[in-house]
């Protein structure tokens, strides 16, 4: 199972999803209401590297990290 | 070198560490960067989350842009609570002539506000309320967003 892992203000303890790819995340997500209004302006990073393409293949192992608006210093 | 540090950053130990660990290698400028929390809209001081792993990519791509023109960084951040006049966030470059140095202070920390994976939130009342409209979206955000 790869693990969500949500940062900041976001405040959701980790989840573990069975997708192949992050287009069946988008899909897992389709219908929690209070995450779509932090998706529409959350970046994705797929083991620590940000990502801009839904057919990336994800494996078990995998770690995906929802990373919200930033504002450090 | 990049440091993180719970609480308030002790920004004379900080320098005069950093002052220490360069002064010998004969850099001609040294240019920091120290930022501290302002008493305004009523905020008792600002409290920050870091997501490690990519502030550490992040800030190593920075350190190479820096050896390529043979000066070098520093920067130390602030975990958690941080209250009104003192320090969150102190950054350095070192470089052998000062022209190097003044433009690439200001092009780090620009960058550093932009794509740094940091949290910032507002310490009002002893709670934390996220600083959402100060915030910047990083690149690629949306993607999950289901289709209208």
């Amino acid at each position: 199972m790869a693990k969500v892992e949500f940062l900041g203000p976001l405040g959701r303890p980790s989840i573990e999803v069975d997708i192949a790819n992050l287009q069946e995340l988008k899909t897992f997500f389709k219908d929690d209401k209070e995450l779509q209004d932090w998706l529409a302006i959350c970046a994705v990073a797929v083991n620590d590297t940000l990502v801009c393409d839904l057919n990336i293949p994800i494996s078990k192992e995998d770690k995906i990290s929802l990373l919200p608006p930033v504002c450090g210093g | 070198m990049l440091e993180l540090h719970n609480g308030p950053l002790s920004v004379n130990t900080i320098l005069a560490s950093w002052y220490d660990h360069i002064c010998d290698k004969n850099y001609g400028a040294f240019i920091p960067f120290v930022g501290i929390v302002r008493d305004e809209d009523g905020i008792e001081g600002l409290s920050f989350d870091i997501y490690e792993p990519i502030l550490n990519s992040w800030f190593n791509t920075w350190q190479e842009k820096a050896r390529e023109q043979n000066a070098y960084l520093l920067m130390a951040h602030s975990r958690g609570d941080v209250p009104n006049h003192t320090s969150s966030y102190i950054a350095a470059v070192v470089s052998p002539k000062r022209k190097v140095a003044l433009k690439m202070i200001n092009d780090f920390v620009e960058d550093f506000k932009a794509n740094a994976p940091i949290w910032k939130y507002d310490l009002v009342e002893g709670k934390r309320v996220y600083a959402k409209e100060r915030s910047h979206v990083l690149s690629g955000s949306g993607l999950l967003k289901a289709d209208a």
